[in-house]
């Protein structure tokens, strides 16, 4: 069922696709093949900024310059170096790679603006290489003609060799566009599109993702403006860094649909077919103005584009058994870990985390003040303290997510301080927000499946087969398919939970789970603890409400203004005269 | 090698310039640090409120303090009305830059259609004069430009600082939630703040008009000269927007001096790298 319309939409792709490569062999008039190469050109052009901007959110605005270094470099090489045309394409693409790979690795390392302030070096860096090409013999502001450079003839022309050159660069740009939208790589930029800090914590690799989302998408911008180099024959700094070089991918791919790879093909097709009467003279202006209007408009008013209406009218129009219905993959049980039945090793202190003199400060605030704490295999270890007391920087900084000022943490005998976030999840330690925070354009089971994916080294099916598995565990899977803005806070904790087991941590870090809920959701809840504990993880419980840490902890750690005041077992801790103190005031400590 | 005198003249060129930098990075520093979002379209409007000045000067006779007054007003009200738009639909600050950037190009084709793509300047009786210090020419117009982004970056810091309505700002950039829950009224305060962003770059107009050579596309020239001032000055912060424009404007005349006056646009560029390169604690 669900294989005969894939092969029905694949022979359709196919047909169309030969038909499209042996058209300049036909009788065609020139005018539709360099009509239908334009459409192809702003394809490509409109795909490789989505693969970057449109999945990950990091929207450029400096498409234009990628595709003006494949334009002068192709020209370049050409005219001045006599290389045969060819041989300049990749050249093209790598040149325009590495100046957008440079820009992401400039940008891409920030903690704060990093989206904001790429959009804004995009900008910057399209007129700064339009003035270096111009104010250097590249150009040297006469342009560069292109008209004796040789070329070899497809299909008994130029033309026919510039049409297939731009079939086979949109062709190559959709095919790496789905590629990456099905790949993990696609979700890892999706959940960085929606949170990029929690994706890293989850064991997305965010920093490198994008590195190579840029360098494919500069690359093919910048291969497809050496083959434009060739189609206008002449290339001057004014035409080929125009703004509206910038504006045209994103405007197709935002009409069209970014958070799909077809989205923007689709969006290129049309506005191009509608740009086709465009007028010249001081009217071309004003259609420019009218262009930048259509982007306010569909941005305020579509801004998924209209790709997903397309697909939602399809589904309702087509008959119920060409488009299935998403079922839940069959679940998988994660094989039990060998020799860590935990409740039998909570008495043997391994320690399997270690904290040692941790400190952290933020500005002028001293968030942790020395901290050292073991947590030992297989314990629940309850982590307590006022607000502000230094709990949930204690979780940053484990996971990852902070850099630690001084001290080490070691798991597992090895050092992990030092480790990006995404290394330490990947070696076993996963955590839950205290107020959720779900990748909000993913569905729940995506969610989960991220997490088993990126934490746990899953492959893609078997990621998705052990996300119902969790998600089973959790009650949740009646809403694998939803989205989780619709679930509600008690199912939203749940998810947390699925996305923190998903991962098969070695320690689990819980932050304030409980808060929120009532008394027999907190039953559930610590029924739920209790039993992945049996199962071997090891986990540290960060809650305000006493009873449950007293329930459920082995051993109670007390921070206060940054320090470790207390560490034992719950009975002792509750007597100690200082966290009576902090607790309660002095007056009751005495 | 440039003489001391070309040099010492353009510290005076650069430091005036700058003036004008950190009045057009005022308005942006701003909204993107109070309000969260980052307009593109500060420059297109600065533009127009230059060419407004140009036209009621040349064609209405409109002397240029009048034509700053209905332009500055006139330009309140725009700031309101696109923040307005900002609350109705809920942008973003990414989608802010895009409906900004599209802004932008909206007007530039506006400005290119009704004056077309000619240079236009502004010949007024006062325009070419100078007072000569030492050695050192110092165009009065430049100078009362600076004067006045000066005093306005100045009277917005203490205002931000040192009243009930610029700390309620900071709250809210804060925590607007949090502030609210304090009884701040976030949205006439933000409408407040867009207006008067959007009214410095009327300010802004009027000296670019009475200075400057006029052209469409000198929008883009700006983008990434003024939003490096902006980060260099730390976003939000009204003096830091003024010093960091005199930093750039005085880099940049340098570089006209010693180098070549096209390699102008790589100095904003290049200091901005530097900066992030070296990842100060404000970014």
């Amino acid at each position: 069922m669900d294989l005969s319309r894939h092969r029905a939409a694949l022979v359709a792709a196919l047909a169309a696709a030969a038909i499209l490569i042996v058209l300049p062999a036909t009788s065609i008039p020139p005018y539709y093949i360099a009509f239908l190469y334009l459409i192809f050109f702003w394809i490509a052009m409109a795909t490789s900024w989505t693969i970057l901007s449109g999945f990950a959110g990091y929207w450029s605005f400096g498409h234009a310059a990628f595709f003006g270094t494949g334009v002068y470099t192709s020209a370049t090489l050409a005219t001045k170096f006599g290389w045969p045309f060819l041989a300049t394409l990749p050249a093209a693409a790598a040149l325009a790679a590495t100046l957008g790979t440079g820009i992401g690795w400039i940008v891409f390392r920030l903690q704060r603006l990093r989206g904001e302030l790429f959009a804004l070096m995009t900008i910057s860096v399209t007129f700064v290489v339009a003035a270096i090409i111009s104010n250097t013999p590249i150009d040297g502001g006469s342009g560069v003609y292109l008209i004796s450079v040789a070329m070899p003839e497809f299909f008994g022309s130029q033309d026919g060799t510039i049409y297939t050159l731009g079939l086979a660069f949109a062709a190559f740009s959709l095919g790496v566009a789905w590629w990456v939208y099905r790949s993990r790589m696609g979700l890892g930029l999706f959940a960085i599109h929606d949170d990029e800090d929690v994706a890293e914590v989850k064991g997305v690799p965010t920093f490198r993702y994008k590195l190579g989302a840029i360098a494919l998408s500069s690359g093919i911008a910048g291969a497809v403006g050496g083959v434009y180099s060739i189609y206008v024959s002449y290339v001057t700094v004014g035409e080929t860094f125009e703004i509206t070089v910038i504006m045209y991918p994103v405007v197709m791919s935002i009409f069209g649909g970014s958070r799909h790879w077809l989205g923007p093909a689709l969006g290129a097709t049309i506005v191009t077919i509608a740009l086709y009467g465009f007028p010249s003279g001081p009217e071309a202006a004003l259609a420019r103005g009218g262009i930048a209007l259509g982007l306010i408009l569909v941005v305020l008013l579509l801004p998924e584009g209209v790709m997903p209406s397309l697909m939602r009218w399809w589904r309702a129009l087509a008959p119920r058994r060409l488009v299935p219905m998403p079922v839940l993959p069959q679940p998988l049980v994660p094989e039990p870990r060998k020799a860590e039945t935990g409740a039998a090793l909570a008495g043997q202190s391994v320690p399997v985390l270690e904290c040692r003199e941790v400190w952290k400060t933020f500005g002028g605030v001293q968030a942790l003040k020395g901290v050292s704490l073991d947590v030992r295999q297989g314990e629940i270890l309850g982590l307590v303290g006022p607000n502000g007391s230094g709990k949930s920087t204690l979780i940053n900084v484990i996971t990852g997510h902070f850099k630690l000022d001084r001290g080490s943490i070691v798991f597992d005998g090895a050092p992990i301080g030092d480790l990006p976030a995404h290394r330490v999840a990947r070696l076993g330690i996963a955590r839950s927000y205290q107020i959720p925070r779900p990748f909000n354009r993913l569905t729940v089971l995506d969610n989960v499946a991220l997490a088993a994916s990126f934490g746990d080294g899953r492959t893609e099916g078997e990621a998705r087969r052990m996300a119902a598995h969790w998600l089973g565990y959790t009650g949740l899977a009646r809403k694998a398919f939803e989205y989780p803005p619709k679930l509600n806070l008690h199912e939203r904790k749940f998810l947390e939970l699925a996305r923190g087991l998903a991962a098969r941590p070695r320690v689990l870090m819980l932050d304030e789970v409980l808060s929120g809920l009532n008394n027999t959701e907190i039953d559930e809840a610590l029924t739920l603890i209790r039993d992945i504990r049996t199962r071997g993880t090891t986990i540290i419980f960060v809650e305000h409400l006493m009873r449950a840490v007293v329930a459920l902890s082995d051993r109670v750690a007390v921070l206060n203004g940054g320090a470790l005041i207390a560490l034992g077992t719950p009975a002792e801790t509750m007597r100690d005269s200082e966290v009576i103190s902090v607790y309660l005031g002095k007056a009751h400590a005495s | 090698m440039p003489s001391f005198q070309l040099l010492d003249q353009s510290l005076v060129t650069g430091l005036l310039t700058g003036g004008l930098y950190g009045l057009l990075a005022l308005g942006l520093s701003l909204s993107w640090g109070l309000l969260r979002l980052v307009n593109i379209g500060h420059f297109a409007i600065a533009l127009l409120g230059a060419y407004l000045t140009w036209w009621m000067g040349t064609a209405l006779g409109i002397a240029p303090w009048w034509a700053g007054i209905v332009i500055v007003a006139a330009f309140f009200l725009y700031g309101v009305g696109l923040h307005w738009v900002f609350m109705r639909f809920a942008v973003t600050e990414m989608a802010s830059m895009l409906i900004t950037f599209a802004l932008a190009v909206i007007i530039e084709s506006i400005l290119q259609f009704i004056w077309t793509a000619d240079f236009r300047r502004y010949e007024t009786a006062w325009g070419s004069q100078s007072w000569i210090v030492g050695s050192l020419y110092v165009p009065k117009l430049s100078l009362i430009a600076f004067l006045v982004a000066a005093a306005l970056a100045t009277g917005t810091w203490a205002w931000l600082r040192y009243t009930y309505v610029g700390r309620a700002l900071r709250a809210c950039a804060e925590d607007a939630p949090i502030a609210a829950a304090f009884g701040i009224n976030h949205r006439g305060l933000s409408f407040l703040l867009s207006g008067l962003c959007a009214a410095y770059a009327g300010v802004a107009g009027v000296f670019i008009a009475l200075i400057a050579t006029l052209a469409p596309s000198q929008i883009w020239t700006w983008v990434g000269v003024v939003f490096a001032v902006v980060i260099i000055g730390r976003l939000g912060n009204p003096l830091g927007a003024l010093m960091g424009g005199i930093l750039i404007g005085v880099c940049e005349a340098v570089t006209m001096a010693v180098v070549d006056p096209s390699w102008a646009p790589l100095v904003s560029f290049s200091v901005l790298i530097a900066l992030l390169l070296f990842k100060p604690r404000w970014i």
